[in-house]
């Protein structure tokens, strides 16, 4: 079964090259390109995990996940977040906000996909894999 | 231990120089070869005839015996003790010190100077890096695309079988990213170029702005003498590149203009030449505000004020408008400044001046007279609120001056810990 995914990144090849390496790993991926709507575009969507940049255009990512946590069928839901800024400080917003991972650009292909697939057992197969 | 007492181990550097033994030296001068032992080791003053026979049978004028070139190293190492911080036992000996190991004492300044010099420049970078948005985004694009470029170049070589639609989008996307990376990692090294060239070193309209009114030295005689205008005097600037910046330039200019006609050059200098630097006097002579005298001060050149001065012109927010740096009073580039400045404190209370003497935490402490003063700069009404500036005076003080206020320059790179006003913790460790 096709897994969900809605990556919002504004920066075309990036999103394209993601999309591309997600559908490969049997993921649907819709992609989004700024900041301004991404919460309504995720809870229309309701995917099974979203891949979030921190700078986007109309409002940052973390503003994004602060909005997206408020909902509480969003409260559970995997986050990456992509950005440029590693520094331990955007590191903790990033978490205090509600970021599940956090990733700093530029990224292997590996990377991203391993972090996907992590965030995704730990959400949704975990709990089952431990039951008796 | 007195300064003069130098002039023994002068005296023996010299005749080691010259290859002149101790007795032949003291037999040519008149003197006992033990007393003149006892001169070489400083144990002796010396001075009057005695010194000038020295001098005239070692090749030098007196007074190089006497005074030599070791004031800015002597300056210079207690510069070093007293930015250690700690007490250091034997400052009293300092001369000493000099005297008798001028090689380790040179190192020791010239190392000072080093780090004070260093320090300059990572508050300069520390500045830059953390409040120009311009750097923060050039830095964003060059990591989104390095990531982009990765990430398709990633899949081109690792994807095993791909089709060719796809293949030739990611080709495209690589070669338009690459393109991409190249210019905005050719604009992020000019941005951080810090080469002596100022023209290079520009990178934001203020800092063009900046460099203009610098390479003119704050002072512009066709203004002065009515022979040019700002649009032209902008207009004719090479250094000024972007629109902004022109904008800025040609804003200072007419401040420069109006205040110039107010107190003309011609009759500013034989007052001050006479009457030294009083700004109140200045203000009644002239009948002008204070802000005017203050700004007119502040750029006058340093043969008509007779001393190097600083000036800042601030808003009401606290952002600085115009800043002439002077030397030991760092001006932080990006706002963001001490709160302490007196500028800061005249803005509480628009239109009373102030006069507060202040002293800049730094690795050299160095003490600073400053003038400020706040006023309306719209015309007064009753519909709108008054929006005031204000603007300081930043005069030199070869001592510092008693009960002088600490002041900073932003708390980032400020090293005084405990301050009340502090805002965010500092870079500058206790041992920095």
């Amino acid at each position: 079964m096709s897994r969900h995914v809605v990556l919002i990144e504004d920066e075309p090849n990036i999103a394209e090259a993601i999309r591309f390496l997600l559908t490969r790993d049997n993921w649907t991926v819709d992609v989004h390109g700024n900041g301004s709507d991404a919460a309504e575009v995720i809870q229309a969507a309701s995917p099974d995990l979203v891949i979030l940049d921190l700078m986007l255009p109309g409002k940052s990512g973390l503003e994004v996940i602060q909005e997206l946590r408020l909902v509480k069928q969003m409260q559970r839901l995997p986050v990456l977040m992509l950005t440029a800024r590693g520094q331990l400080k955007d590191r903790e917003m990033a978490e205090k906000a509600g970021v599940t991972r956090f990733m700093t650009k530029p990224f292997s292909n590996s990377e991203v996909l391993t972090a996907v697939r992590d965030l995704y057992a730990q959400a949704y197969q975990e709990p089952q894999d431990a039951a008796p | 231990m007195a300064r003069d007492t130098l002039t023994g181990s002068r005296i023996r550097e010299r005749r080691l120089i010259l290859g002149i033994r101790q007795a032949e030296l003291a037999r040519k001068a008149g003197i006992s070869a033990s007393y003149l032992n006892l001169i070489e080791h400083n144990r002796r003053r010396i001075g009057g005839k005695l010194l000038v026979d020295l001098a005239q049978v070692l090749g030098v004028e007196p007074s190089m015996l006497t005074e030599g070139a070791e004031a800015a190293l002597l300056a210079a190492l207690r510069e070093a003790a007293a930015d250690a911080g700690a007490k250091v036992a034997e400052l009293d000996r300092t001369d000493e010190f000099a005297g008798r190991f001028p090689g380790w004492a040179e190192v020791l300044a010239s190392n000072h100077q080093r780090i004070a010099r260093l320090e300059r420049t990572v508050e300069t970078l520390s500045d830059r890096l953390t409040h120009d948005p311009h750097l923060a985004a050039s830095l964003h694009e060059v990591l989104s695309t390095a990531a982009a470029i990765r990430s398709t170049a990633s899949i081109l070589a690792e994807t095993g079988e791909l089709e060719p639609e796809w293949r030739d989008r990611f080709h495209n996307n690589l070669n338009e990213d690459s393109r991409r990376l190249a210019e905005s990692s050719r604009a992020l090294v000019n941005f951080l170029d810090e080469s002596d060239s100022s023209a290079e070193r520009r990178g934001m309209p203020q800092e063009e702005a900046e460099e203009f009114l610098l390479s003119n030295s704050y002072h512009f005689p066709e203004l002065e003498q009515g022979h040019s205008d700002p649009k032209a005097l902008v207009a004719a600037a090479p250094e000024l590149v972007s629109d902004s910046a022109r904008l800025i330039a040609r804003g200072a200019l007419e401040q420069y203009q109006k205040d110039a006609l107010q107190m003309p050059l011609a009759e500013v200098a034989p007052i001050i030449q006479s009457q030294g630097v009083d700004p109140s006097a200045l203000a009644r002579r002239f009948d002008v505000p204070l802000p005017v005298v203050l700004r007119r001060l502040g750029v006058l050149p340093v043969d008509v004020l007779g001393q190097e001065a600083g000036l800042v012109v601030c808003d009401a927010s606290g952002s600085i408008l115009f800043r002439k740096p002077v030397a030991g009073f760092a001006l932080p580039r990006f706002g963001a400044s001490c709160p302490l400045w007196p500028i800061y404190t005249a803005l509480q209370r628009p239109d009373v001046p102030l006069r507060r003497n202040v002293v800049q935490q730094g690795r050299s402490a160095l003490g600073f007279e400053c003038l400020a003063v706040a006023w309306n700069h719209v015309p007064s009404s009753f519909d709108r609120d008054p929006l005031y500036h204000a603007v300081m005076l930043i005069l030199p003080r070869r001592e510092v001056p008693p009960q002088a206020q600490p002041v900073g320059s932003s708390c980032r790179i400020c090293p005084r810990q405990t301050c009340e006003a502090r805002r965010e913790p500092s870079i500058l460790k206790e041992e920095f």
